[in-house]
C-alpha cells in the first residue's frame, strides 16, 4: 500500500513538474535564440503570460465548427499530459509507466496529432486542410524514424519500457554505446520535425503559405488555443525528457530513492538548460527547408537510426 | 462448459444447423423475390439471429478439443469430411460476428430498384455466408474446393449486382478470372500434397511425408493460390475493382471475411497440413507481405473514390497479416515456440481487427453513398453535421484502422512490432539484421495509414459540403446504425481488453505452434497486458484511456471553474480574401499530391497540364499501377497471340478437321507403339 502511495505521489510530482515547467522551457529556448541573434528577447516567463491572456479571452468559433473542433484541444492536452507522465524524469517509479512503453508512447503522440489534423479540417478553410495535410505528411515520415530511434536502446536493454531502459542504462552498468550516438543524432532531427521547429517548420512565421503547425491552429482562439499551445509546450518538454532518458539518463533517481530526488530535479534543470542552448544554436544556424525537402531530412534521420540499430546488431556496440 | 463435456459435438451441430438455416432463408427469398419488405424486414433479421448462434457456438468450440463428422453428401464413396478445431472455430466466429453486423445493416440498406431483385440478392448473400463457413469446416480437399468455388461464384454474383453497368461487369470478370487462377493453384497444391495416395482427406495429407522439394512446391502453390484470393502482390488487381463495384454490405463481407478465408487456408496448409516449415518460406511470405502493405497504403493515399481507397487499405492490411504469418513461420522453422506464438497471435488478432474496422468503414461509406449518391471524395464534405451517427461511428473505425491507442488496431500492430523486435537471437545472422529492418517497413505502412485515414475521414465528414445537394443528406436509419454500432463496439472492446482476446487466441495457437502466450503472462493483472514479460514490454489500454479521459475531464472542469467559458460564433478567418467558396477546400487529389510527389517511382503518373494561354484550362492526373502494365497486359497480349496461333487450326471445313483426327490417331498409334 505504502509503495503504491509513494508511486502515486512520485507520479503526481513528475507529471505536474513537466506540465508546469513546459512553458518555461519554450521561454528559455526563445531567450537563448534571442541572445544568439543579438537581440533582447521577451522574458522567459512570456509563454505563461500568453497562456493567461488566452485563457481570459472569449473563444471565437466558426459558425460551422462541430463538436470535434471543440473537443480536440482537450484531447490533445490529455494525450500530452499522459505522454509526459510515462517518461521518467526524476525518478523511475512511475505509476503510469507500465501503461505505455515507447511504442505506445508514439501511438499517444499520433492520437493527439490525428485529432489536431481532423480538427483543422473541420471548419473547411483552405489553410486548415493544407496544414493538416502537411502535418500528417511530416508525421508519417518522422514516426518510422522515431520508432527506429527507440529500437536501438530497446535492443540494448531488451525491453521497450522507458522505466527499465533508464534503470538499466543509468544504474545497472556504466557503458557508452556508440550505437546510441547514431540514435541520438536521429532523435534530435525527429525532435525538430515533430515539434514544428526550424528546419521543418518555423514557429515564428506569419505567412500562411509556409505554415505547418500554425496553419493547423489558425482557427483556434481563447481557451482552446491556450490548451493547444500548452499541450504543444508539454510535447516539446516531453521530447526533451525522452532524449534525456535515452541518451543521458545519469542523475535520474532509482525507484524509492526519494532522498535523491531534489538532486535529480537540479540535474534535470541543468540538462534542460543545456538542451535549450543547443537547440537554439541549431535553429539559429539552419534555415527552414522547403516542404518537399522534408522527406530527405527525415530520411536522413531514419538512416541514422537504422545505422544505430545495425551497429548494435552487427558489432554489439 | 459442463454441457460441452457431455456432448462435445454440440457446437458443430449448431454451426451446421445455422448453415442449413441460412440456405433455407436464401431459398425463401427466391419464393417472393420482388418483395423488399419480406426480404429485408423478415429474412435479413432472421439471418442475423443465425449469425448470433453461429458466433456463440464457434466461441464455445474454440475452447474444446477438435470434433470430426462425416456428412453423407457429395459423390458416392466421397463423403464430406468435417472437422471443427480451434483454428476453424476462430474463423467461423469471425464469419458470425461480421455477418451479424452486416445483416443488421442490410435490413435498412437495400432499396427498391437498385440492382438485382431483393430475393435473389438474399439467396446469393446467404449462400455466400454458408459457403464461407463450409470452407472453414472442410476436412478434405474435395469439400474444401467445392465450398471455395461456391464462395467465389456467389460472391461474383454479389459483385455484379448492378450488372447493367459495363464497368461493374468488367470488375466482376477480373475478379472471377483471378479467383480461378488462384483456385487452380490451390487444387494443384492439394494434388502435390497428397503424394499419390488417392486419399484427399486432410488426415491423409497430414500423414503423407513429403520430400523437401515437394513440400516447398506445395507451399509456394498455396501462397500463390491463397494470395490471389487475399490480394497479395502481384495478384491484388481485382481488389480495387471488385470492392467498389459491389454493394457496400457485400464489400464489407468480402473485405471483412472473405479475404480472411484465404488467410485461414494459408495458415491451415502451412502450419497444419505441411510438415515443419523451412525458414525461407517465412522470408518469402514476410517480404511479400511487407511489400503488399507499403504498396496498398501508398495507393490508398492517392485514391479519390472512397471505396477504392478502402479497398487499397484492405490490401495494406492483408500485407500486414501476411507479414505476421511470415514471421510466425520463421520462428516456427527455428523452433522458437514463444515468438512463433507471439507472431501468430498478432496475425490472428489483426485478422479479427481488420474484420471489424474495415466492415465498419465499408458500411459507413454505404450510408454516405445512400444519402448523397456520391462516391467521389471530391464531391463530399461536411457530413458530420447532417449525419452525426455515421460520422461518429466511422470516426472510431478510422482511428482504429490508423492504429491509434486505445483502439484495437493498435494492439495487433503493437504485438507484431514486439515480435519483430525480439527476433535477434535467431540462429541465422542475416535474418537477425533483416527482420528488425522489416519492422521499419511495417511502421512506415502504419504511419501512412494514419495519413490515409485523416484524408478519408476529413474529406468526407469534415469541412464544408463541396456540393449543394449534400445539405439535404440525412442520417442513417436505426438498422444501419445498429450494424455500425456493433462493429464500433468491437473496435473499442478488442482495443481495451486485449487479454481476453489473447486468452481466446491461445487456444488457436497452441495446436499450431505448441505454445500459449497466457502461460507467460499468467502473473498479469487484467489492467495490463504484457505478452512476453512485464519488464520487457507492457501496454495498459484501460489505464491509458483512464489517464487521457481523466486529464481531459479535469482540464475541462478546471477551465470552466477558473475561467468564464464564454464562446462567440463568427465567420472563419478568410485571410483577407472574403470570396471563398467550399470548392476552395483541399480536395482528395490535393491531399494525395505529396504522396505522389515523394513516392513517384511507384506510380505510373500521367499528367495533363493546361496550356498557359488556354481560356479553359484543364488539369488531369491519373495514378496507375505499374504492375498492370508490366505484368498483366504482357500476359494478356501473349495469351492473345497464342490463341491466334491456335486459331489458325480452325477453318470451319469438315475435311480439315477429319485430317486432324486422322493425324492425331496416327501420332497416338506411333506413340503407343
Amino acid at each position: 500500500m505504502l509503495t503504491h502511495i509513494a508511486a502515486f505521489l512520485s507520479q503526481l510530482t513528475q507529471t505536474l513538474l513537466v506540465v508546469l515547467i513546459a512553458p518555461l522551457m519554450l521561454g528559455w529556448l526563445n531567450q537563448c535564440r534571442a541572445w544568439l541573434q543579438n537581440r533582447s528577447g521577451p522574458s522567459v516567463l512570456q509563454p505563461y503570460r500568453v497562456l493567461l491572456k488566452l485563457f481570459d479571452k472569449d473563444a471565437l468559433l466558426a459558425h460551422n465548427a462541430s463538436v470535434l473542433f471543440r473537443s480536440a484541444p482537450y484531447v490533445q492536452f490529455g494525450c500530452m499530459v499522459l505522454a509526459a507522465s510515462v517518461v521518467p524524469i526524476i525518478e523511475t517509479n512511475l505509476l503510469f509507466a507500465p501503461a505505455a512503453d515507447v511504442i505506445a508512447l508514439v501511438g499517444v503522440f499520433a492520437l493527439a496529432r490525428v485529432f489536431s489534423a481532423l480538427a483543422a479540417m473541420d471548419v473547411g478553410t483552405s489553410f486548415g486542410s493544407l496544414g493538416a495535410r502537411r502535418e500528417m505528411l511530416v508525421a508519417s515520415l518522422s514516426e518510422p524514424a522515431l520508432l527506429m530511434v527507440f529500437f536501438t536502446p530497446l535492443l540494448i536493454v531488451q525491453s521497450s519500457s522507458l522505466n527499465v531502459i533508464v534503470d538499466t542504462l543509468a544504474h545497472r552498468e556504466f557503458a557508452l554505446y556508440p550505437s546510441l550516438a547514431f540514435a541520438a543524432v536521429a532523435f534530435i532531427m525527429v525532435l525538430l520535425a515533430e515539434n514544428a521547429r526550424i528546419p521543418i517548420d518555423n514557429p515564428a512565421t506569419h505567412l500562411e503559405l509556409t505554415m505547418i503547425h500554425e496553419a493547423l491552429i489558425l482557427e483556434y482562439s481563447g481557451r482552446h488555443l491556450a490548451l493547444i499551445e500548452w499541450a504543444h509546450a508539454i510535447k516539446f518538454t516531453t521530447y526533451c525528457a525522452i532524449g534525456i532518458a535515452l541518451f543521458v539518463p545519469w542523475g535520474i533517481a532509482q525507484a524509492g530513492a526519494w532522498w535523491l530526488m531534489p538532486g535529480a530535479v537540479v540535474v534535470l534543470i541543468v540538462k534542460l538548460g543545456f538542451i535549450g542552448v543547443g537547440l537554439a544554436l541549431l535553429e539559429t544556424v539552419s534555415a527552414k527547408l522547403r516542404i518537399f525537402r522534408a522527406p530527405e531530412f527525415l530520411g536522413m534521420a531514419f538512416l541514422f537510426a537504422a545505422l544505430g540499430m545495425l551497429t548494435r546488431l552487427l558489432l554489439g556496440a | 462448459m459442463y454441457l460441452l463435456d457431455a456432448a462435445p459435438a454440440v457446437p458443430l451441430d449448431l454451426i451446421l444447423g445455422v448453415v442449413l438455416f441460412w440456405l433455407l432463408i436464401g431459398v425463401a427469398g427466391v419464393l417472393r423475390p420482388r418483395s423488399l419488405r419480406f426480404v429485408s424486414r423478415l429474412l435479413f433479421p432472421l439471418g442475423a439471429v443465425g449469425s448470433v448462434v453461429l458466433m456463440l457456438a464457434a466461441l464455445l468450440a474454440v475452447r474444446v478439443p477438435p470434433v470430426v463428422a462425416v456428412l453423407p453428401l457429395g459423390l458416392p464413396d466421397l463423403p464430406f469430411h468435417l472437422r471443427l478445431d480451434a483454428l476453424s472455430a476462430f474463423f467461423v466466429m469471425l464469419v458470425g460476428a461480421v455477418a451479424l453486423g452486416v445483416s443488421l445493416f442490410s435490413v435498412g440498406y437495400f432499396r427498391r430498384g437498385e440492382g438485382a431483385l431483393p430475393g435473389l440478392l438474399c439467396l446469393q448473400y446467404h449462400v455466400f455466408l454458408s459457403s464461407m463457413v463450409m470452407v472453414m469446416l472442410a476436412d478434405d480437399a474435395y469439400l474444401f474446393m467445392v465450398a471455395w468455388e461456391t464462395m467465389a461464384l456467389s460472391s461474383y454474383f454479389l459483385v455484379t449486382t448492378s450488372h447493367r453497368i459495363a464497368e461493374i461487369r468488367r470488375a466482376g470478370f477480373l475478379y472471377l478470372l483471378i479467383a480461378h487462377i488462384g483456385a487452380i493453384a490451390i487444387l494443384l497444391c492439394f494434388g502435390v500434397m497428397h503424394g499419390g495416395g488417392g486419399d484427399y482427406t486432410f488426415d491423409a495429407l497430414r500423414a503423407s511425408e513429403l520430400p523437401v522439394f515437394w513440400a516447398s512446391t506445395a507451399f509456394l502453390l498455396a501462397l500463390f493460390g491463397f494470395g490471389a484470393k487475399a490480394g497479395l502482390l502481384p495478384l491484388h488487381v481485382w481488389l480495387p475493382e471488385a470492392h467498389p463495384a459491389a454493394p457496400s454490405p457485400v464489400s464489407a463481407l468480402m473485405s471483412g471475411v472473405m479475404l480472411k478465408t484465404a488467410i485461414y487456408g494459408f495458415l491451415r496448409i502451412t502450419f497444419d497440413l505441411l510438415p515443419t516449415p523451412l525458414w525461407w518460406w517465412g522470408v518469402v511470405t514476410l517480404v511479400l507481405g511487407l511489400m503488399t502493405a507499403l504498396f496498398g497504403v501508398m495507393f490508398a493515399a492517392v485514391q479519390s473514390d472512397m471505396k477504392r481507397l478502402l479497398a487499397y487499405s484492405s490490401i495494406e492490411n492483408i500485407g500486414i497479416i501476411f507479414a505476421g504469418a511470415g514471421l510466425a513461420i520463421i520462428f516456427h522453422a527455428y523452433s522458437n515456440p514463444h515468438l512463433a506464438a507471439l507472431a501468430l497471435v498478432a496475425t490472428l488478432y489483426h485478422c479479427l481487427n481488420h474484420a471489424f474496422f474495415k466492415s465498419l468503414l465499408f458500411l459507413g461509406t454505404g450510408s454516405v453513398l445512400h444519402s448523397t449518391h456520391e462516391r467521389n471524395l471530391g464531391k463530399l464534405g461536411g457530413l458530420i453535421r447532417n449525419m452525426p451517427w455515421v460520422a461518429g461511428l466511422s470516426l472510431i473505425g478510422a482511428l482504429a484502422i490508423a492504429g491509434l491507442p486505445p483502439l484495437n488496431g493498435f494492439v495487433s500492430e503493437w504485438l507484431l512490432l514486439q515480435a519483430f523486435l525480439f527476433s535477434p537471437g535467431l540462429p541465422n545472422p542475416y535474418l537477425n539484421m533483416l527482420v528488425p529492418l522489416g519492422s521499419a517497413a511495417l511502421v512506415l505502412a502504419a504511419a501512412l495509414s494514419g495519413y490515409v485515414m485523416v484524408k478519408f475521414y476529413g474529406v468526407i465528414f469534415l469541412g464544408r459540403p463541396r456540393e449543394e445537394k449534400l445539405n439535404e443528406a440525412r442520417d442513417a436509419g436505426i438498422w444501419e446504425r445498429l450494424g455500425l454500432a456493433w462493429f464500433a463496439l468491437g473496435c473499442i472492446v478488442f482495443g481495451l481488453f486485449p487479454m481476453a482476446v489473447i486468452l481466446l487466441l491461445d487456444h488457436v495457437s497452441l495446436p499450431l505452434v505448441n505454445f500459449t502466450l497466457s502461460a507467460a503472462v499468467s502473473g498479469n493483472s487484467w489492467l495490463l497486458f504484457a505478452p512476453v514479460a512485464a519488464e520487457r514490454a507492457s501496454y495498459g489500454p484501460l489505464l491509458l484511456l483512464l489517464g487521457i479521459t481523466g486529464t481531459l475531464l479535469v482540464t475541462f472542469v478546471a477551465v470552466r471553474v477558473f475561467y468564464h467559458g464564454r464562446t462567440r460564433r463568427g465567420a472563419a478567418w478568410d485571410c483577407g480574401y472574403p470570396e471563398q467558396t467550399s470548392r476552395m477546400q483541399d480536395t482528395a487529389e490535393g491531399f494525395g499530391q505529396p504522396i505522389t510527389q515523394i513516392f513517384e517511382p511507384f506510380f505510373r503518373v500521367r499528367r495533363q497540364m493546361p496550356d498557359p494561354f488556354s481560356s479553359e484550362p484543364v488539369y488531369a492526373k491519373t495514378n496507375e499501377d505499374h504492375l498492370w502494365y508490366w505484368l498483366y497486359l504482357p500476359i494478356a497480349r501473349a495469351n492473345e497471340r497464342i490463341a491466334s496461333w491456335i486459331g489458325l487450326l480452325q477453318h470451319g471445313r469438315i475435311h480439315l478437321y477429319l485430317l486432324y483426327s486422322f493425324v492425331t490417331l496416327l501420332a497416338l498409334l506411333l506413340f503407343m507403339h
